[in-house]
């Protein structure tokens, strides 16, 4: 009994002592885990007065858990996304200012191609630890079998998904069961047609979905979706389903994210495969790219906001910052982490450098209301095209209801 | 005497059943009567005092508006529901065939209890592995239904790619466990037929369907009224399959009431919608409640 006692009132000052930072995280992949794991043993071994828990959830069910937690019972740092979906919690006010951090600690330096997507009025309410490049992931074997070269502009890419497609190999493999591969393509189109202002001037709810501009955007997405360069039946798949084709060598593009690679590494045709960036469209609009940044937040309700403080700051750490983001097969946002190494990393960091902006991604920048709907209309979009005008309607109805009229 | 032991006999079962009915009306009845009053705001899921990032209060009184906008400005609201309607006329489709497995497997012959058990398994295993195993089953690239239909030289059908199809593909997913559950409803019903009976209609010469109808049917009816309720109260709270296999899509066509409501609620951050969705679906299981038990009312006092 006396043990159990000392035992509970041990635990108990575990809780409550100052020195205890409860960090709650989304890192639930093998390698994830893996990696924020080197993270946050780094940081002990640099702050042993502080007591690190980490509470572990599984990365889907942290997306509706947050808002319990964030209002219930508030951790000291809590894991996030950038964008759109941080600025809902910033709105409740349940992130903190933590644009002292990024003075104090540098970031505004080490941290500046990212800053943008972590600032709101003016202030930073995060940190980011990891951001990653979309583009397209190739077959180079088929490529090279039928003499094609990587396509640089619209024409190009067109011309290339003719050749594949009349040699029996599907061009584009895609899974749009669960919408946002989807919305990669709206992302890339419009972004190439329309430039960055005007795709987040949409996802911001002030442009109407039925203004001329985007026009064009869905006229080049018909491009591809009527020869039926796109899988056959995608909307019966996941992403994950759509690898297979691919992998096969059915099929000989698709339009992803860097957290395919581990997937090519294990089913063992990544030295058949290059990246690409998605071709222009449109000459003279600057290059913008999709990169999600994964962050990191203090919320309002926070106890320990000191040595959380330090928790954010420490990605200041050169040799942290890399192992956590290139572990987990991210690109770190501190300029002066180590370079990566895998080759995919490296041209996405090349590429992400030059870009001249960078979105989040359609589900990010959007609201998440706003967002799932029109994932599910530019899905529609794919399978019937023909029911463009409808969709759009339906989209700036959708749009109305949720920022008011323009 | 003292009060307690003149009342004992009266008030004890009331105490008995106190923790139960507490129990009921914190767990049930409060969220019900919450969810109502819920649905006749716009809530946002958050602090109900905070404020949303255009300016707006995170909960505010709009009385009926969810419900008018439900039935004269959602057409995913319609979808849902007819969806629902689906679900309830096709999922009883399960009760005949449970039937007929029944009478097949209720036979004397060796080995029959594992041909039983092994038709009951489908009913153990969770909906979610058989949302999978459907899902691969249905895949037009490279699904069981796929090989099949090619080997008779026919194309594959993408019947969770189809607005059309999917909602039936997913029923028909529901029937694997639903047909087991109504099978093993009528073994049991089975062993209480009476023999006699039986024998009386043999001698009349009644035999194969004309028995089945007028001599076993009859004294099954108990089996087929929990089998009835049971798959139409299955079918309204259709949501894990649906959730696994197509996830409401595509484009929203094989979503029913419970799944919109989800979406609503807990992904577009519309908690006052998402509850006056719910409000409907307990209104219609309500109605079909109340018409059950003034059924079953209704044969007890007939019996007595």
């Amino acid at each position: 009994m006396k043990k159990l006692i000392t035992l509970i009132v041990l635990f108990a000052s575990t809780v409550v002592s100052a020195g205890t930072l409860v960090v709650n995280s989304n890192q639930s992949g093998e390698s994830s885990k893996a990696a924020f794991d080197a993270y946050v043993d780094a940081f002990r071994a640099a702050h042993p007065e502080v007591t690190v828990v980490v509470n572990e959830f599984e990365h889907e069910a942290y997306k509706t858990a947050i808002r319990n937690f964030l209002t219930a019972e508030a951790p000291d740092v809590a894991i996030w996304f950038a964008g759109n979906r941080m600025k809902f919690f910033v709105d409740q006010n349940l992130f903190q200012d933590v644009s002292d951090v990024w003075a104090d600690a540098g970031l505004n330096d080490s941290m500046a191609s990212t800053k943008g997507s972590l600032t709101v009025n003016g202030k930073q309410y995060g940190v980011p630890w990891g951001y990653y490049q979309w583009g397209v992931y190739y077959r180079k074997d088929l490529f090279d079998n039928l003499g094609l070269n990587v396509p640089k502009d619209w024409e190009e890419f067109k011309w290339v998904c003719a050749m594949l497609k009349k040699n029996g190999i599907t061009p584009i493999t895609i899974g749009t069961k669960y919408l946002w591969t989807a919305g990669g393509w709206f992302d890339y189109l419009n972004l190439r047609i329309n430039g960055y202002q005007f795709h987040m001037d949409l996802t911001a709810g002030k442009v109407s979905y039925e203004d001329p501009r985007l026009d064009a955007t869905f006229a080049a997405w018909r491009e591809l979706i009527d020869p039926g360069y796109f899988l056959e039946d995608h909307a019966s798949f996941s992403w994950q389903d759509a690898q297979a084709p691919q992998i096969n060598g059915e099929a000989a593009m698709y339009l992803i994210g860097n957290f395919y690679v581990p997937t090519l590494e294990s089913a063992g045709v990544v030295d058949k495969m290059d990246f690409f960036q998605f071709p222009t469209i449109v000459e003279g609009i600057g290059v913008a790219e999709d990169a999600p940044t994964d962050t990191m937040h203090i919320p309002s309700g926070a106890k320990n906001v000191e040595d959380a403080k330090k928790f954010l700051a420490f990605m200041s750490n050169k040799e942290a910052a890399t192992n956590w983001a290139t572990m987990g097969g991210m690109l770190s946002p501190n300029k002066y982490a180590d370079k990566p190494t895998n080759r995919f990393s490296v041209m996405g960091a090349e590429m992400l450098a030059a870009a001249d902006d960078i979105a989040q991604f359609w589900d990010r920048d959007a609201n998440p209301d706003m967002a799932g709907a029109a994932m599910e209309g530019f899905q529609e979009f794919m399978v019937k095209p023909d029911r463009e005008a409808k969709i759009r309607a339906r989209l700036e109805k959708e749009r109305a209801r949720i920022h008011g009229p323009l | 005497m003292t009060f307690w032991e003149r009342n004992q006999l009266r008030l004890a079962p009331f105490l008995f059943l106190a923790p139960a009915i507490l129990i009921f009306l914190i767990y049930v009845i409060y969220p019900i009567i919450d969810s109502i009053w819920v649905s006749f705001h716009e809530w946002n899921g958050m602090d109900k005092e905070g404020m949303r990032g255009n300016g707006n209060p995170n909960w505010s009184w709009v009385g009926l508006d969810h419900y008018i906008t439900l039935f004269t400005d959602d057409d995913e609201f319609y979808v849902s529901l007819f969806n629902n309607i689906r679900w309830l006329i096709f999922s009883l489709l399960a009760i005949p065939i449970g039937l007929i497995l029944a009478l097949f497997v209720n036979q004397q012959i060796l080995g029959m209890r594992y041909i039983k058990s092994l038709f009951y398994f489908p009913f153990v295993i969770n909906a979610v592995v058989i949302g999978v195993i459907f899902t691969w089953f249905y895949n037009p690239k490279y699904g069981a239904l796929a090989y099949v239909l090619g080997f008779f030289g026919l194309d594959p059908v993408p019947f969770l790619a189809d607005e059309n199809l999917a909602t039936y593909g997913i029923i028909i997913a529901s029937f694997f466990p639903g047909i087991a559950y109504t099978m093993i409803l009528y073994i049991t019903g089975l062993t209480g037929v009476s023999r006699e009976m039986i024998e009386a209609g043999r001698i009349d010469g009644a035999s194969g369907f004309t028995m089945l109808w007028n001599v076993v049917l009859p004294q099954l009816k108990p089996a087929t009224l929990i089998a009835v309720v049971v798959t139409i109260v299955g079918s309204l709270r259709s949501f894990d399959l649906i959730a696994v296999m197509t996830a409401g899509g595509p484009w929203g066509s094989s979503e029913v009431l419970a799944y919109k409501m989800y979406q609503e609620s807990l992904f577009n951050y519309r908690m006052g919608y998402g509850a006056a969705i719910a409000t409907i679906l307990f209104l219609i299981m309500d109605i079909y409640i109340a018409w059950f038990l003034y059924r079953l009312f209704k044969n007890e006092r007939s019996e007595k």
